[in-house]
């Protein structure tokens, strides 16, 4: 808890100063509102149809596999602060763990999901 | 930092390890050296399951608690391991030739039976909930995806979104379950809870008591026990038949695996709590079950029911709460496990290409058309239906005799009538095959050697466990001697 | 002072949990579903887990929401935001029988039932550390670790197996 107050006490400053950016603008900033600003702003060009457009599976297959990695490099943390501790014990159980890991990568690399055909 | 204080010893988990590297080497071989035939990796699953099955012979007798406690290598895990192996054995060996019909022929799907039984294996020699709770996600998620694993079949792909939605939610209840009991006993380790469950001055049993209720929820859906039972049928029609049958047998294995160890032996102290909630689980399950399957005109949907059944008269065991009930809950998984599979293996035997005899009404005939395939299916009907001189008669003998001794005779008296029920659907089937004209030629599958092996050991093993259980019963009852911790 | 933030990060995680269901735009409940997940993290750092945090914010709110974004996207629901109740007598059902449980955990609770095995005195110095929790978690439990990695190829072999169009 103690460790953690300044943590606190910062993203209340960060979420403090970014709402009274933001209200600071609403309330003072002049408000001249034609069409033309009030359309949808799409990187300058001309808005065609609607923001929502059915995403391909393809996204979703990397998507899956990245959360699978980002699980994997999780463990990996807690590891590399104490990998000197654990000594080579700890190596081998780790190189067990990214052996397995490593051989679902070949795996998903050789099955050709990785290819954004 | 003590290592040698959280005792490793690959050896007790040799049975687990040598699974897991026989999934590798097969999806290797299929990324490395792929071929249009893959009947190659099958063989190659069902000797590193033969394997396997030496390693779990060698660990019978051992009694060690190992990795830090998360394991426990002792008779009861080690018989269940044997289940285990031996199912995943003959589901592969059924497979042979059906997966090639159905176009599922994939390195995939041996893979995930062999990482399925890992899962299963760890919930069976689970001494923490920890451990318990990821074998049961390893095995659900190798489930869920070997019934979606035929795409082309919208009601396959149905199958696998029931099941996974319905299973992530059990899931959850089941985790809430481990969460309140850790809350309510300081531990997740087995032994520490019958301790903490033991004490006099136990002050927080309430949340104890939700969090037990919660993990019931998990174990009762996995299972497949009313009133968690309604996506059993239609998973169970969805699948492919190979998956159904291995699901039907090991999944529930498994679940029972875990659950009497939670349950009959951790939460021991808590059985005046547990009882009558099992007691009323039991009589629905049974009910229910065996009445539903009598309307069933799919046999599919049939054994969906009939193994809901099952699994009621395996709670009847857990009800009886004493060392007779939990060896007759091992012996009775051992002989659902060969009399399942052999009935949902004719099944699979049946059909030309990807086209299977489903309906009950197209087995007419099937006596005369293929003898021996008719008489392996009415043997497993009558084993399933527990007619003498048949293991299934044995096996609810003593789960029924288990009962009576315990007390439980008005509930003993509800099983002998629900299974007299389930005389009549199974019979049903025998009698469709013998003495009903069929409409058409019967289709019959290529005969497939190894299918043929399957339904070979499986007709025997189910005679032979019926005339000759004693040297079984006493192995099952053996697995109790030091299961205590 | 840990006891109004406990109320004050709770009571946004409950209200942002509520604002998931009843918000009928599906991004909407996404982004709320997110403030969920943030005051979760900010519980566990009240609690002295002070990785589990930071884990829980990179893995849930990084990674799993993306994926529950790509999953609305994929699958087009914001054109119906009203949606369509298969089933009548599930919300009423659905309600009541949340509430039925609430009261029963609360009832229960109310009835004595304390958390056992809760720790007595101040917590050790390095409670909740990194390297605490990495030496639990490569001694104890060495087991569930490795098995992870299990769990984790199953995984990848499922989105490959389901996901990818077949080649």
């Amino acid at each position: 808890m103690d460790t953690a107050f300044p943590l606190f006490l910062m993203l209340l400053f960060a979420g403090g100063l970014a709402g009274a950016m933001l209200a600071m603008g609403e309330f003072i900033g002049p408000k001249r509102l034609t069409s033309i600003k009030l359309e949808p702003f799409e990187c300058g060009s001309t808005p065609i149809g609607p923001g929502r457009q059915r995403f391909n599976v393809k996204f979703y297959l990397v998507a899956m596999l990245f959360i699978i990695f980002d699980v994997e490099v999780v463990f990996l943390y807690p590891w590399a602060v104490i990998f000197r501790d654990l000594g080579v014990f700890g190596l081998v159980e780790m190189a067990c763990f990214i052996f397995i890991l490593a051989a679902a990568l070949v795996y998903v690399w050789k099955r050709g999901a990785l290819e954004w055909e | 930092m003590n290592v040698a204080a959280i005792n490793i010893s690959l050896g007790g988990i040799g049975p687990l390890l040598i699974l897991s590297a026989t999934a590798l080497v097969v999806l290797a071989i299929d990324c490395f050296w792929p071929s249009e035939r893959r009947s190659h990796l099958a063989y190659v699953t069902v000797a590193g399951c033969l394997v396997a099955l030496g390693a779990t012979w060698r660990l019978w007798g051992a009694q060690e608690a190992v990795f830090g406690r998360m394991i426990i290598v002792d008779n009861y895990s080690t018989f269940f391991t044997g289940i285990f192996i031996v199912g995943t054995t003959i589901t592969t060996l059924l497979s042979i030739g059906y997966t090639s019909r159905m176009g599922i022929d994939r390195a995939e799907y041996y893979a995930l039976l062999l990482f399925a039984t890992v899962g299963m294996i760890m919930m069976a020699q689970g001494l923490n909930l920890i451990t318990i709770f990821l074998g049961l996600e390893t095995l659900s998620i190798s489930l869920y995806i070997l019934a979606g694993i035929q795409r082309q079949r919208a009601a396959s792909i149905e199958a696998s979104l029931k099941y996974f939605l319905l299973g992530a939610f059990s899931s959850a209840f089941f985790l809430y379950g481990v969460a309140l009991t850790y809350g309510a006993t300081g531990s997740l380790d087995l032994e520490h809870i019958t301790r903490a469950v033991g004490e006099t001055t136990f002050a927080s049993k309430p949340l104890l008591l939700i969090g037990v209720g919660l993990m019931l929820i998990g174990f009762g859906f996995k299972v497949a026990t009313v009133p968690f039972h309604v996506w059993t049928p239609d998973v169970y029609e969805g699948a492919p038949t190979s998956v159904t049958a291995f699901m039907s047998v090991g999944a529930k294995a498994a679940g029972f695996g875990a659950f009497v160890r939670v349950f009959s032996i951790s939460l021991q102290p808590l059985s005046p709590d547990w009882t009558h909630l099992l007691w009323l689980l039991a009589v629905a399950t049974m009910v229910v079950g065996n009445v539903m399957a009598i309307a069933q005109t799919n046999i599919k949907r049939l054994l969906a029911y009939s193994s809901i059944a099952h699994a009621g008269y395996v709670v009847v065991a857990m009800v009886a709460a004493s060392a007779l009930g939990t060896s007759s809950v091992l012996f009775y998984l051992l002989v659902y496990t060969f009399m399942n599979l052999g009935a949902f293996g004719v099944v699979l035997v049946l059909g030309r290409q990807d086209e299977e005899v489903l309906a009950i009404d197209d087995f007419a005939g099937l006596g005369r058309r293929a003898p021996a395939l008719a008489a392996a299916m009415a043997l497993f009907m009558f084993a399933l239906a527990g007619i003498p001189p048949t293991a299934g008669f044995v096996g609810k003998f003593y789960i029924f005799s288990a009962a009576v001794q315990g007390g439980f005779v008005g509930l003993a008296v509800i099983g002998v009538l629900a299974s007299l029920v389930s005389v009549y659907y199974y019979f049903r089937v025998v009698v469709v095959m013998y003495f009903m004209e069929p409409a058409g030629e019967i289709p019959l599958a290529p005969r497939s050697a190894p299918a043929t092996v399957a339904l070979v050991i499986a007709a025997a093993a189910t005679l032979a466990l019926g005339l000759f259980p004693s040297p079984f019963i006493t192995a099952a009852s053996r697995s109790l001697v030091a299961v205590l911790f | 002072m840990a006891a109004v933030a406990f109320y004050l990060v709770s009571a946004v995680a409950i209200a942002c949990a509520a604002l998931v269901i009843f918000q009928p735009n599906v991004v909407y409940s996404a982004l709320f579903l997110i403030g969920t997940l943030l005051a979760l993290a900010g519980l566990f750092l009240l609690l002295n887990a002070q990785f589990i945090a930071i884990v829980h914010i990179i893995v849930y709110v990084g990674a799993i929401m993306v994926l529950f974004l790509f999953v609305i996207m994929l699958l087009d629901l914001g054109r119906d935001p009203a949606g369509t109740e298969q089933l009548p007598y599930q919300r009423g059902l659905g309600i009541g029988l949340g509430v039925l449980f609430l009261a029963e955990l609360a009832l229960m609770v109310s009835f004595g039932g304390g958390l056992a095995g809760a720790p007595e005195g101040p917590l050790p110095a390095a409670f909740g550390y990194t390297e605490v929790l990495g030496r639990m978690l490569f001694t104890t439990y060495l087991f569930p670790f490795e098995a992870t990695s299990i769990l984790l190829f199953v995984a990848a072999i499922g989105a490959v197996v389901l996901g990818k169009r077949r080649g």
